[in-house]
């Protein structure tokens, strides 16, 4: 049982896919411009999630592994098909708002990634407290997304106008541009945290690997480049 | 460019809370080949010379536009040098409030506003073009984009009401709630749009475009006092004259083809160039050092791109003045063509290099 809770609350915070895997960044991008749109795409994810996690948990043994993903996919295009009709017939409001995006579930990476690294290994129960914990961390990124957004961007929360009618809405912030802006902004805060914790607690603080300098190839001299590191240079090779 | 020791371009705020030393980085170690001749520029002597070039623009946009425009130049100063404090501070840096460079920011973006916009529009734009333009790259020298226009359009994309309401010109007696109308290019792109020909729009003359005598964004509406800014940046050395050069031809030959095309619903090549911001973008904000290329040719493509974007913007998209947008996306093109760009080393052969390019 004590797996069963660590792994649950990895999905919350220490493996949030939003700001810690960076998976499912269309729909954490496009729906978060509400708090409403954020919570139903989130818990919409977090059903299917749950739902299939469980399923391809209890089927790992009786799929072969050369049509494992198909598999997979069926498997969820299900669960998302049972969201889609329910959502239509109870939220239909909520199911126009988010249009396209709740079909598309069925592409989110953090599902397919999750059956793949994790359910498709383990045990249901474990798989389920994945399931959950992934679907939540999930939800609460994309909710702390939709609330700056929406209560810079139309001056309100969950609908209701906190400030006066003289606030000016920041309109950027629910068009595209401030869904990337607020996202960078939560990440270096969330990096933030991470450094000044690991500097409490005496340990060496690495930022996220590909999100410093050293990575990026833009302004690095052509010369630097030119001599490729051995495994790519092998693996050209053989494919020819 | 100086560089700050102990600062690379991933120096992530590590340091130990009280710096004995600073730590020797790989920058401080590199030594360019002989000889060794400095040209007496720094950071400083630039943002002098380009706030010296600034000034008649400046100078007219203050006339023109009274108190308003006074107002907003403040807060937009006070604003970034704040902004530019707050921010080394919050990442423990020594903060570079004395090289201007905050100061030209400050001005620029002012520059780019109207005069009668609301302070808070002000602050908000220069927390932008400090915070978000400059700082969170690593501070000045790290910028991909130019930080009074990114703070420009975030401001006109948020709030697209008080961005386009222009104050009417009426000297220095301007009232700070004086009347407003339209830009030259707002009108035209208005009337073209109610299906009237340009020479109905009722857009100022040639002498009023050159003078300043129109509406728009405080600093941009004298074509002539930005050319002659312009031209002493060029004759200072500060800036190369392909930018410039570059962007007001191609803006000419397109917006002139358009023309020749179509007389009655596409304005002259010449209202085009002394109109809008043409004439602040091409001298101030698209020759920006830290955002433009680095060899003579890759500055040609760097302004003929800015002059393509900015006359397919003017011509057929939906805003009527598209300077900004288009030095934006340049700026986003740079590295790309840095790396097209680079010229060949005397004797490496061009077989090579494209072998290397490609991997």
């Amino acid at each position: 049982m004590a797996g069963m809770g660590r792994t649950f609350a990895q999905g919350l915070w220490r493996e949030n896919p939003v700001f810690r895997l960076l998976l499912g960044m269309c729909p954490t991008l496009a729906v978060s411009t509400s708090v409403k749109n954020a919570l139903g795409m989130g818990l919409a994810t977090t059903f299917v999630l749950v739902c299939s996690n469980v399923m391809i948990s209890a089927l790992r043994n009786f799929i072969p592994r050369q049509v494992r993903i198909p598999g997979y996919v069926v498997v969820i295009a299900s669960f998302v098909t049972v969201v889609d009709l329910v959502m239509h017939a109870y939220f239909f409001e909520l199911h126009r708002s988010l249009g396209l995006f709740i079909p598309l579930i069925v592409v989110n990476c953090i599902i397919l990634g999750r059956a793949e690294a994790f359910a498709g290994r383990n045990g249901v129960a474990v798989s389920l407290a994945d399931g959950l914990g992934m679907g939540l961390g999930f939800t609460l990124g994309l909710s702390v997304l939709g609330s700056v957004r929406e209560v810079l961007g139309s001056g309100s929360i969950l609908g209701y106008p906190l400030f006066g009618p003289g606030y000016p809405p920041m309109l950027v912030m629910i068009l595209p541009p401030g869904a990337f802006l607020t996202l960078g902004l939560l990440l270096a805060g969330m990096n933030r945290l991470e450094e000044r914790r690991a500097i409490r607690a005496g340990e060496k603080y690495e930022p996220p690997r590909e999100m410093d300098c050293g990575s990026c190839v833009l302004c690095k001299p052509l010369a630097s480049l030119a001599p490729s590191p051995p495994a790519a240079q092998k693996s050209r090779n053989s494919s020819e | 460019m100086t560089l700050e020791p102990g600062t690379g371009p991933d120096g992530a705020p590590t340091e130990p809370a009280t710096p004995v030393a600073d730590p020797i980085t790989p920058q401080d170690l590199i030594v360019s080949a002989s000889p060794h001749v400095h040209a007496g520029q720094d950071v400083p002597w630039i943002m002098r010379q380009v706030l010296l070039a600034l000034l008649p623009g400046l100078l007219v946009g203050l006339w023109f536009f009274g108190l308003g425009a006074l107002r907003v130049l403040v807060v937009a100063i006070a604003g970034c040098l704040a902004c530019e404090w707050a921010c080394a501070r919050l990442v423990k840096r020594p903060a570079t409030l004395r090289d201007y460079s905050a100061v030209v920011t400050g001005v620029l973006l002012a520059m780019n506003l109207p005069s009668g916009c609301p302070w808070w529009l002000v602050l908000i734009g220069s927390a932008v073009a400090i915070g978000l333009g400059k700082a969170v790259y690593g501070g000045l020298g790290y910028n991909p984009f130019n930080p009074a226009l990114v703070a420009r359009v975030f401001l006109l994309i948020s709030f697209p009401v008080q961005m386009t309401t222009w104050v009417v010109p009426q000297g220095p007696g301007t009232a700070l709630d004086a009347a407003t109308g339209a830009t030259p290019l707002g009108a035209i792109k208005e009337a073209v749009g109610l299906g009237r020909t340009v020479a109905e729009a009722g857009a100022p003359g040639l002498r009023d475009l050159l003078l300043g005598n129109v509406g728009g964004s405080f600093g941009e509406v004298s074509a002539l006092a930005l050319l002659l800014g312009g031209l002493w940046l060029l004759w200072r050395g500060v800036i190369r004259w392909q930018v410039p050069v570059a962007f007001m031809a191609v803006t000419a030959l397109v917006t002139g083809v358009a023309h020749l095309a179509d007389p009655a619903h596409h304005a002259s090549p010449l209202v085009h160039l002394l109109g809008g911001g043409l004439m602040l973008g091409a001298w101030f904000m698209a020759t920006d050092m830290v955002t433009s290329p680095v060899t003579r040719r890759g500055l040609l493509i760097f302004g003929a791109g800015c002059g393509l974007l900015t006359a397919v913007i003017r011509l057929w998209g939906g805003y009527p003045e598209g300077v900004s947008f288009a030095i934006l996306l340049m700026n986003a093109a740079t590295p790309l063509i840095d790396r097209w760009t680079r010229p060949r080393v005397f004797g490496e052969a061009r077989q090579l290099y494209r072998e290397a390019d490609a991997a």
